[in-house]
């Protein structure tokens, strides 16, 4: 009664093609970009020591290390957090505790959406016209963290919304009916099982904004810098801008330090990522509900 | 009566901190919309003086000629630069829609446990690569590689930054393109397996129909971020103003247009004005562009819960 007849046959085969071909479709998504990572590490490898990392660039940026633009990145990415964090968690708490299912709802979705998807040289405009000029920051860090802060906040309000969602409607319930506000609510229930969450949104804000080089560019990063920044309203160095730099603007750098400098930069990136999603599997494999 | 209304009247501390926290948050939620506001005002002031008095419709439509630092008859024609954007975006798409969606399918319908989870997280660290890395890669990888393959003079064309953009849109279109499929509710796949169907049947004939304008979404946002990208573009595709007759033609993007030519502009200058001209185009295009894609997931979204059912994994229902 269960024979396989020549039509199952067929279908078998074809279902085994088709599963062959988005296989290689996938791969040749991943492959190349490993390819190529492959040969970042390859070239960029020797040019990183300790020294490349600690210290001066010298002799027009044709010699020594990153010192400066490290650092530099390390402000930016501090100050636009600093900014971003405390708007953006309040954005995904409004949007998942309270907001209603109304216009100004759909219309603060379609505005994160939007600030997500405005191109990366249009929030440079932005940045130099509101911050640099408008109120006077000058071409400085605040500048050019705010520039970044506005930039990035989709990254946290959906990472956090997302882990706000998570927290199950009936934990709220149980203390709502123990006469709790609903901010007695957030602040007991709510925050304290989505916080890993929200961290992990962090992490990967913190991923997005190292790597921005277009918004920094006009607002408070400078090609050259040969000291460290001592506050917000002095300009630096950023490791982004510094790989556009080496590899277009000046002439006879060796070949392995823009290399060395995109290699550190993806590492930086790549290692931040991973952290975060280590950290989201990690917390649903322990999740109890 | 009036012992009751005061006993029931619960406005103590703990209250007023609440109202407090709710307008806090309120204002939260509303920086987004006071921040894209912001963006339109800002540019636009900026902006506005070429706009008013010296922005020619169909000269910037219609001119390839885009010589801003002419000294006695400088020209804004920005039509070179939107072929340089049209041609250097339309072959990423054409490298990365069939194989961002072959994949998404391959996730989302074939892979299952621990393929599929190392699979996604692939795909998301590859959407995590910074564009100047993409640029550099262009530059320095991509490029001599081109000069060497098609023994063509250059290296920095459309072909090579049509691919460096396919392989940075892919993953994100990936992405949303599998949170299309999952959104399709299984009973749907049930019903077909119960029918007989194979599992290529059922992707074909009942899943990817019933996705259908989450893909289109997928593929629209992909065009907005191959529309928007400045870094990899700039560096990529080789910085020649001209209209693009093959893939080996170097060309300059709105995007790369504005970056490298910002800097070097005295602020309030005509050329200042018209490179904030171009970024109200972009705003404007990309603001378009989501906006369509948006309008397709509510679409999709509605329709299913007219049928009586709800996406299964809608993340903001």
């Amino acid at each position: 009664m269960f024979e396989a007849t020549v039509q199952n046959r067929r279908n078998r085969k074809v279902e085994g093609l088709f599963r062959l071909l988005f296989l290689w479709m996938t791969c040749m998504l991943i492959l190349p970009v490993a390819l190529i990572l492959g040969v970042l590490v390859y070239r960029g490898g020797p040019a990183i020591s300790w020294e490349f990392l600690f210290t001066q660039p010298l002799n027009n940026m044709t010699a020594g290390g990153i010192l400066p633009a490290l650092v530099g990145t390390v402000w930016l990415v501090v100050v636009a957090l600093i900014a971003s964090v405390p708007v953006g968690v309040a954005a995904a708490l409004y949007l998942s505790e309270y907001a209603p299912d109304n216009r100004l709802t759909r219309a603060i979705n379609l505005a994160i959406i939007n600030l997500a998807g405005v191109p990366s040289i249009v929030h440079a405009l932005f940045g130099l016209g509101a911050f640099v000029i408008f109120f006077r920051f000058g071409t400085s860090i605040l500048a050019a963290s705010l520039t970044l802060a506005v930039m990035t906040l989709p990254v946290v309000i959906v990472a956090t919304r997302e882990s706000l969602q998570t927290v199950p409607l009936a934990f709220r319930e149980a203390c709502w009916n123990m006469g709790a506000t609903r901010w007695q609510t957030i602040r007991k229930i709510v925050l304290p099982n989505a916080i890993s969450g929200i961290l992990t949104g962090v992490i990967l804000e913190v991923s997005r904004t190292s790597g921005e080089t277009a918004p920094i560019m006009f607002t408070g990063a400078a090609f050259f810098l040969p000291f460290l920044p001592q506050g917000v309203l002095d300009q630096t160095m950023a490791m982004s801008l510094h790989l556009f730099v080496i590899s277009t603007q000046v002439p006879d750098v060796p070949e392995h330090m823009p290399f060395g400098v995109a290699l550190v930069l993806i590492s930086m990136v790549l290692a931040m990522n991973g952290i975060s999603i280590a950290f989201r599997v990690y917390l649903r494999g322990r999740k109890k509900w | 009566m009036s012992e009751v209304a005061h006993a029931a009247d619960r406005r103590d501390a703990a209250w007023w901190i609440d109202r407090v926290v709710q307008i806090l948050v309120l204002a939260g939620g509303l920086s987004a919309i006071v921040f894209i506001a912001g963006i339109f005002v800002f540019i636009t002031r900026e902006g506005a003086g070429f706009v008013f008095d010296r922005f020619d419709f169909r000269e910037f439509f219609g001119s390839p000629r885009w010589t801003p630092t002419s000294s006695h008859n400088p020209t804004y024609g920005a039509l070179a630069l939107i072929a340089g954007t049209a041609s250097v975006t339309g072959l990423a798409m054409v490298v990365s829609v069939p194989f961002s969606l072959g994949a998404a399918i391959y996730i989302g319908e074939f892979a299952t446990g621990r393929v599929r989870e190392t699979l996604k997280v692939l795909v998301e660290l590859l959407a995590a690569i910074p564009s100047v890395v993409w640029g550099f890669i262009g530059l320095s990888i991509m490029n001599p590689l081109i000069i060497q393959t098609f023994d063509v003079p250059v290296g920095l064309n459309v072909l090579n930054a049509g691919v460096i953009l396919g392989l940075m849109a892919a993953p994100i279109m990936t992405t949303i393109a599998e949170d299309a499929l999952k959104a399709v509710p299984d009973t749907y796949r049930e019903a077909a397996e119960a029918m007989g169907a194979t599992r290529w049947q059922v992707t074909f004939k009942v899943v990817l129909p019933a996705a259908r304008n989450g893909l289109v979404a997928a593929t629209l946002l992909g065009v907005g971020r191959g529309f928007g990208e400045t870094m990899a573009v700039l560096m990529a595709s080789g910085h020649s103003i001209n209209l693009p007759t093959s893939p080996f033609d170097s060309v300059r993007a709105l995007t790369a247009t504005i970056a490298a030519e910002l800097g070097e502009t005295a602020a309030g200058s005509d050329h200042y004005q018209a490179l904030f001209t171009l970024g109200i185009f972009l705003f404007l295009v990309t603001f378009a562009i989501n906006f369509a894609a948006d309008v397709f997931v509510r679409g999709g979204q509605r329709k299913r819960r007219r049928r009586g059912r709800r996406p299964a994994a809608s993340a903001n229902p």
